[in-house]
Order: structure tokens, then C-alpha cells, then sequence
């Protein structure tokens, strides 16, 4: 199995989580057992490689031409097979040395997500939606990960796309194609049924798009609408909840929303305080902190 | 790609995971020369399950960090055999795991013991309904190990586990609490139960006003520290609500790698090797003697270890793909229900309800730990299935493992929106005010439900992939359904505002895209009939007896418990006969042809 990214995180400082009677049998510092030292030592090689973040930070354009091999070449099996489908083709990243571009996307295609992902998850009462939350930055950073290369599914043919749904995933496309074929099909399309850019749009008429392609009512090249947006909400949700790391979830905002306290780890004190609403905010695996409004 | 043989052992152990770990630990005791190979990396949890990092939702249970790639290695899926089984891309429906610990280092840690009767389910069966209550086309069997047999090997799994839990009889004395269905013990559990969580409270209450027999759920999630025989210590769960998926950064989750692999290593005469594929096991010219397993390391090195015993202990369908990729044994043939690699291959019949809380209760659902309250009331054959005219049964449970929230908001609400301002105000107070109730069943085994090899995709080896022909049955469908219609009761006694009853849906077919449970069984079943078993009593090969096959692929039928407490039973029962008998014969069968 290919590596995850490993991500050198920083050292996390203490929580401001208030004290609580148990501390001390319940502390991180102190749980790892005596055994804990005779574990191996793990091969150096699988250690902390330098992350994107930090190339993109020391290298400047050289995040363009990051971005450029990862699509060029999603994998040998792809690159053999004949159902490469189109759309993978690389663009220009003109903007990519700015902080908030897009790595993986193209401006218009960055756009259109966008504007999709918010109305998944939009901004309302309950809190921010996608584009606050930075969902499509998540989105655009999972592009250049093992899973986002198709390197974490099965992608060798024959493809039997006519199987019974039940049975799975068949399609030839990896996430990052996905991405491709189904922005540029849903632009062509939103261009023809609206004359405009899905963007643009009313937020009504970009649900009513959103909901037709919910209902599979078209398919762009053999990629059918209900995949791409199956995808697409799938992605926003975890941007929204992933941990603040990964891009998305900015400010814990998601994690606020639904009350979930993130990376605190330890409940020993609140195990059975019945009915009572755990009252602390959460912890990031960075060490940021966030609390109730 | 070079080809090289090593110096021969006297085992080798085909997977690291808890039936790898266990075999590796008793024969390394015996004195045996014994090498591990493992197809995954190295895994610790000093690495994998550091604090903070590790409590990360999006790498452990969204990426599957912890699990099998389907890139090297998958199997392909169908329902009937009338039908092409196609490949199983993405990981959904059952999470095997990879690298050392195998599915031990991310399983819950909810720990069972088999109940008597399910170990003799067929004559069990007879004896109370009769011959003709056994539909047609169910391969029904019996293990061919008694409960009173295994029970010192139960008990010996718990200790080493730390298993926390609350026994309801030791050596016929009633303790006053725990499960009144649960068989006679030895002695109690290594550690007390675990505290029950809020919604774990809510529903042993509401159970026992319903009339039903709740008890806290046996979870090898330590509820103190402990140090188990074997000297591994383990610190006190904190319920941080990580269990499922990852690994226990608390070291308080029994995994292979906390529990056993520090002693493992102390054995001079003990050898792990991860990134090692096995390929095959080897067998002489006679077919009916292993020399050892030829496997792929990770620089694609085809390496030969020869050994004078082999221990096949990957994971379930793994095991049931080297028998058949290697010719051990006769491959089953569905037309005419003979040949035993691949025969009774079964799954767990799980379904999921949802209960909703005024929104005045917050359930708090990323507390847990894999304890939890069950009730057994439609477990096993704990109640008369006479008048219902099935086989079968599901202890009901909340198992509240930690609800995360990219999860709490994926679960589906059948008929609510799935998108949009509607949907976000739903799936936010369905994570702060519900929670979920289990069914997980048993599923019989039938004579079309089988395992054999895919004649047209292959794994990243080069090998044919494993083709699984699977589906629900009727019987099992009605089990299901019965079982969540007694739910009702006890939800009525929650007060609860609302509640989503999941159950089988006739005539709707598996579905491998949505996540049901690991629990596959089967397929390389123990018994006593070479004709309807590929393994003896002590999980022994019937046609190569210096061959061993220990996992969840022994058991003739699937149960209503998790698998991995009669798992760790069957090793080291297995690895008892090994060592008391098998070492000091010829190298013959334990049971005579």
C-alpha cells in the first residue's frame, strides 16, 4: 500500500481543556506503557517526507510543475489503458505562487466547484457554508494525494460500466479525472441548457442544475451526472469535518457546527455525566482552539 | 525480479494478525524456529496511532490509512452464478486490513465468547425443530468443537486481551449481573466492564423496561491498566471514542501489536518479515506434504522459505485464496455441493435503526469505546423459532465506538434531503441527538454462496483474484426483519421522538458500496466430515496435514457475535493440539480419515 502523505506536524501545545479530575490516569503524556520503547524502529525512508505545503512554500512555480507531472502521469495502468478518458489534459496555473489559488484546478473549473460546493453546504443560520470553510481548497489539495491519483482504488480493466450499481464503482476514472471530465461536462452543459456559467447563476437554478445531475439526468463522456455529484458531495462533506490539516473545516467552523470537539482524545471525565452537553469547544491536531459562540 | 530460496524454518506464519500473533507466540514456545510474513508495512502504535495525529477521521476512516489497497490486491463480487462478478474497487462493504496487526490494530475490540449452540448449530437444530427445519439449499454444520472444549481457550484470549466485561455465571455461580444467555466460565473476566455510555445507559434502561435482559458488552478496551500473561501493558480506555479504524493511542485497544508482539519479538527464535506477498504454499510431489510458501517482497524478489509446517492465518478470504491458489484441498463446485475450499462462505447480517432524542438530550455520540449494552433476547436460539420458521439470530446493541463527524453527516436518512440548507440542519441535529441501535445477525451458509477463483481479473501479483458469489437469503432477511420488529418495544420505552427501523429489504440485493461490517466467514470451514469440511476439529488440513488454517474462514456458519473472540479461541485451541500432539507424531492428520 502507497504511503498516506505523512505531515511533520508540529508539536502540539497543551489543549485548553479545562482540568478535570482524572487528568492524570487519562493524560496523553503519560499513556504509552513501558512496551511502548521496544517497538521497532521504523524504516527511515517512510519517515515525514517533505509535504506538499512546504514545497509549495520553498519552491514557489515549482507547485505548477508539481501539479503538471501528477496529472500528466496519473499512473502506468492509466497511461496503458485505452480509456483514458479526455479532460486530463494539464492547464496553466498562472496564479499558483498566490496563497489561495488552486493547485490542481484551472480558474473557471475552480470557480464552478466552488459555487457547487456552497450550495451543497451553503452559508445559512446553522453557520458557514463550503466556501468559508475552504471545502474547495480541500477539494483542489486532495487532487495531488495517492487517493486523488486513483492510487487507493482498483483501476484496471476491463471495465464492465454497464454492471449492476450494487456491485460498485466500475468506471475507469480516478478521483482527479473525475474532477476533470464531470466540471468540463457540467460547464458545457450548464452553457447550453443557461447560455451562462453555473456560477453566475440564481442559487434556485444552480439547485435545480445540482439536483438534475443528482438524478443522473445526463453524462458526460461515459462519466454518468449522478457519479460526479455523488463525488462532488462527498468531497464538500469531508472538507467541511476533516481536520482543519487537510485545508477545509477552517477555524474548526464545521467542527463547531456540529459539536463535535475534534482531537481531544479524552472523555474520562464526562463518560457519565448524563444529558449533559460536553461543553468544550475542539482541538485541532495542530493545537488550535476554537469555543462555543 | 530474482528468485532466491532462504534457509529453511520450522514454521512459517502466513499474516500477522491475531491468529498469526497467537500461533507465532505458542509454537515460538515450543521451540520451534517460526517466520511471520506480513504483506502489509510495519505497524506500531507508538507510529500509527500517535496522539494527536492519529485522530485524524479523514486519513484513518475515509482514506482506510490502516487497510488493504484495493490497487495490489481485491476480489471481484456478484450475487448469483448466473451472473460476471466484477471487481471490488473501492473499499465500502468490509475493510480487510493490511500491515502488521493486520485487522487487529483497527477492529472495535467488542469481544465474545460463541455461544454452545451455535457451535453445534446443525445437530442443535435438529434436536429441537427437527430434520425438515433446515431449509433447502443451507449447507447447515457443526464446528465439531464443543463450547466446554474451547472454554479454557476463551478464557486464556480474555486474559491476554485484558478483556473487560461482567460474567453472569463462574463455575455455576451466579454473579447477579451480566448476561443471562451467556455460557458457563472458568472465571470472570480479566477486567470489569467498561462504564456505560449515555446512550449506552439510555438503552439498557429502556431494554429493561421493555422486559429484556441487558448487559454490558465484553470489549477488549482495557477499563484499568493491566498487564496481560504475557507481560504487554495496556493503559485505561478514556472512551476517546478512536477505536474503530485506528489504532488505540492510549494502548488501551488489544491489538496484536500492544498485547503480543513485545513478547513475540523477545523469542530469538522468532522472525517478522512485512512486505512479503505470499503467493503460495508449496507442496511436494505427492500434493499431500507443504515445504513451505514461495512469497513477493517488496523490491518484487520472488523469495522461497521453506518449512516443515505451515500456518495459514491471513485474513478470512485471504486463507481461502492461498488453499485455492495453491491446491490445497478440492475446490467446491456449487452444481454439485461436493469439494470443500471456498464451500459455506458467509457474511454477518447487520442493519442499522436510528433513534431520536428530544432535542433537549444531546447524545454526545464521539464519546465511546467498544464496550456498550447489549441484549441477547434474539440472539442465537435464545428465543423459539418454531412458529417463526428461521434459523438464526441478532443480539440488538448501542456500541457507540465514536460517532466523527464526517461520518455522523454522511449517514443517510432514507426519504430526507441529502444536500442543501434542509439537509445540513438535519445531519447537525442528528449527530447532536440521536444515536444508533444494532442488529447484528447471524447468516447462514447456502449452497450457492460460495468463494472460488475469477477467470478474468487479476490481482497487482498477477494472480486470478478471489471471485465471491454472494447474497441475502430469505431466511436470513426474515431473521433480520423479525428481530428489528422487537426493537420497537424498547425504543417506545426510550422516549424517543423518532425512529428510523433499518432492516433487509426483500429482494434487495448486497450491496457492496455501502459499509456493513469485516465480518466475513467462511469458505475453509472446520468440521467433521472431509466431504463438507476442508479442515478437522483442530483446523487442520484434511489433504495436507502439515498445513493449518486459522481465521474466521473455519467457522461452518456465520453468528450473531463478532468473530475475533472465537478466533483467538480456535488458535490457540489449534496451536494446544500442535503442541501436545501434532509435534510428537509423524506429521499425520490428528483425526484419522
Amino acid at each position: 500500500m502507497p504511503d498516506m502523505p505523512n505531515r511533520p506536524y508540529p508539536a502540539a501545545p497543551q489543549t485548553e481543556q479545562p482540568p478535570h479530575p482524572h487528568a492524570a490516569a487519562a493524560s496523553p503524556a503519560q499513556t504509552p506503557p513501558a512496551q511502548q520503547s521496544a517497538e521497532p524502529p521504523e524504516p527511515a525512508a517512510t519517515l515525514y517526507p517533505p509535504t506538499r505545503r512546504h514545497i509549495v512554500q520553498g519552491l514557489g512555480t515549482g507547485a505548477a510543475a508539481l501539479a503538471l507531472g501528477a496529472v500528466a502521469a496519473p499512473s502506468a495502468a492509466q497511461a496503458a489503458a485505452d480509456h483514458a478518458p479526455p479532460g486530463t489534459a494539464p492547464s496553466k496555473h498562472p496564479t499558483a505562487t498566490q496563497p489561495n489559488a488552486p493547485r490542481f484546478f484551472n480558474p473557471a473549473e475552480f470557480a464552478l466547484l466552488s459555487a457547487a460546493c456552497e450550495r451543497i453546504f451553503p452559508a445559512d443560520a446553522q453557520g458557514p457554508g463550503a466556501i468559508a470553510l475552504g471545502v474547495p481548497h480541500f477539494i483542489d489539495g486532495q487532487m495531488d494525494t495517492p487517493w486523488g491519483r486513483g492510487e487507493l482504488w482498483y483501476m484496471q480493466g476491463p471495465h464492465r460500466t454497464d454492471a449492476p450499481a450494487n456491485l460498485g464503482y466500475q468506471l475507469p476514472y480516478s478521483p482527479q479525472q473525475i474532477y476533470k471530465v464531470g466540471l468540463a461536462g457540467v460547464m458545457a452543459w450548464v452553457q447550453q441548457t443557461h447560455q451562462a456559467a453555473f456560477e453566475t447563476l440564481a442559487p434556485e437554478v444552480q439547485d435545480s442544475i445540482l439536483t438534475a445531475l443528482e438524478q443522473n439526468a445526463t453524462q458526460f463522456d461515459t462519466l454518468p451526472a449522478a457519479t460526479f455529484f455523488e463525488q462532488l458531495r462527498s468531497d464538500t462533506i469531508e472538507g467541511a469535518f476533516a481536520d482543519p490539516l487537510h485545508g477545509g473545516n477552517r477555524q474548526m467552523a464545521g467542527w463547531l457546527m456540529m459539536g463535535f470537539p475534534g482531537a481531544r482524545g479524552d472523555y474520562m471525565d464526562w463518560v457519565d455525566r448524563y444529558d449533559t452537553p460536553y461543553p468544550y469547544g475542539p482541538v485541532s491536531i495542530a493545537g488550535e482552539s476554537a469555543e462555543h459562540g | 525480479m530474482a528468485e532466491k530460496t532462504l534457509p529453511p524454518v520450522d514454521v512459517v506464519v502466513v499474516g500477522s494478525g491475531w491468529a498469526g500473533s497467537i500461533m507465532a507466540k505458542e509454537l515460538c514456545e515450543a521451540g520451534l524456529s517460526v517466520v511471520m510474513l506480513e504483506r502489509g508495512k510495519r505497524r506500531s502504535t507508538a507510529r500509527d496511532g500517535a496522539y494527536p495525529s492519529s485522530l485524524d477521521e479523514l486519513e484513518g476512516a475515509v482514506r482506510y490509512k490502516l487497510f488493504q489497497n484495493p490497487a495490489q490486491t481485491t476480489v471481484t463480487v456478484r450475487n448469483r452464478s448466473d451472473q460476471e462478478a466484477v471487481p471490488y474497487r473501492r473499499l465500502a462493504a468490509f475493510l480487510p486490513g493490511a500491515g502488521v496487526g493486520g485487522a487487529g490494530l483497527h477492529w472495535t475490540g467488542v469481544h465474545f465468547r460463541a455461544p454452545p449452540q451455535d457451535l453445534r448449530l446443525r445437530s442443535h437444530i435438529i434436536e429441537r425443530y427437527g430434520r425438515k427445519f433446515i431449509p433447502e439449499g443451507m449447507n447447515l454444520q457443526d464446528y465439531g468443537v464443543t463450547y466446554t472444549e474451547l472454554e479454557p481457550f476463551f478464557d486464556k484470549a480474555e486474559k491476554v486481551f485484558g478483556t473487560s466485561g461482567e460474567a453472569y455465571t463462574v463455575n455455576g455461580k451466579a454473579t447477579g449481573k451480566g448476561n443471562v444467555f451467556a455460557p458457563d466460565r472458568s472465571d470472570d473476566f480479566p477486567l470489569p466492564p467498561l462504564r456505560d455510555v449515555y446512550t449506552a445507559h439510555l438503552f439498557r434502561h429502556a431494554a429493561t423496561e421493555a422486559g429484556y435482559h441487558p448487559y454490558a458488552m465484553p470489549a477488549a478496551n482495557a477499563s484499568q491498566p493491566y498487564t496481560n500473561p504475557y507481560g504487554a501493558q495496556m493503559g485505561p480506555c478514556n472512551f476517546c471514542g478512536y477505536c474503530s479504524d485506528y489504532a488505540c493511542y492510549m494502548y488501551a485497544k488489544a491489538s496484536p501489536n500492544v498485547n503480543i508482539m513485545p513478547a513475540l519479538r523477545r523469542h530469538e527464535n522468532f522472525t517478522l518479515r512485512s512486505n512479503a506477498h505470499v503467493l503460495k504454499v508449496l507442496l511436494d510431489s505427492t500434493g499431500k506434504k507443504a515445504t513451505g510458501v514461495v512469497y513477493q517482497d517488496a523490491e518484487g524478489n520472488h523469495m522461497t522459505q521453506p518449512a516443515g509446517l505451515v500456518i495459514l492465518a491471513a485474513f478470512q478470504f485471504h486463507n481461502v485464496h492461498l488453499m485455492l491458489l495453491s491446491g490445497i484441498g478440492k475446490a467446491y463446485d456449487p452444481a454439485s455441493n461436493t469439494g470443500t475450499v471456498g464451500r459455506n462462505f458467509t457474511y454477518q447480517n447487520i442493519t442499522n435503526s436510528t433513534v431520536w432524542m428530544p432535542p433537549t438530550r444531546s447524545t454526545d455520540q464521539f464519546i465511546g469505546s467498544a464496550g456498550g449494552v447489549a441484549i441477547d433476547d434474539f440472539n442465537s436460539d435464545n428465543f423459539d423459532h418454531g412458529p417463526l420458521g428461521f434459523i438464526g439470530g441478532s443480539p440488538l446493541w448501542v456500541n457507540q465506538a465514536g460517532v466523527k463527524p464526517i461520518a455522523g453527516a454522511k449517514a443517510a436518512t432514507p426519504g430526507a434531503p441529502r444536500w442543501g440548507s434542509a439537509w445540513k440542519k438535519a445531519a447537525i441535529d442528528t449527530y447532536r441527538h440521536s444515536f444508533t441501535i444494532n442488529a447484528q445477525g447471524s447468516n447462514m451458509a447456502y449452497r450457492d454462496v460460495y468463494l472460488d477463483l475469477d477467470p478474468t481479473w487479476r490481482t497487482s501479483y498477477g494472480q486470478p483474484m478471489l471471485r465471491m458469489t454472494f447474497d441475502w437469503k430469505d431466511n436470513d432477511i426474515r431473521m433480520n426483519r423479525y428481530v428489528i420488529s422487537q426493537l420497537a418495544n424498547v425504543v417506545k420505552a426510550l422516549g424517543a421522538q423518532d425512529a428510523h427501523y433499518g432492516m433487509r429489504e426483500p429482494g434487495k440485493p448486497f450491496d457492496v458500496r455501502d459499509y456493513q461490517t469485516t465480518h466475513l466467514c467462511g469458505g475453509a470451514v472446520m468440521g467433521d466430515d472431509p466431504k463438507t469440511s476442508a479442515l478437522n476439529r483442530y483446523l487442520q488440513s484434511w489433504d495436507v496435514p502439515n498445513v493449518f488454517v486459522v481465521g474466521a474462514n473455519a467457522f461452518p456458519q456465520g453468528m450473531g457475535y463478532n468473530p475475533t473472540g472465537l478466533v483467538a479461541a480456535l488458535a490457540y485451541w489449534s496451536a494446544h493440539h500442535i503442541r501436545t500432539q501434532w509435534l510428537k507424531g509423524n506429521g499425520g492428520p490428528l483425526v484419522a480419515l
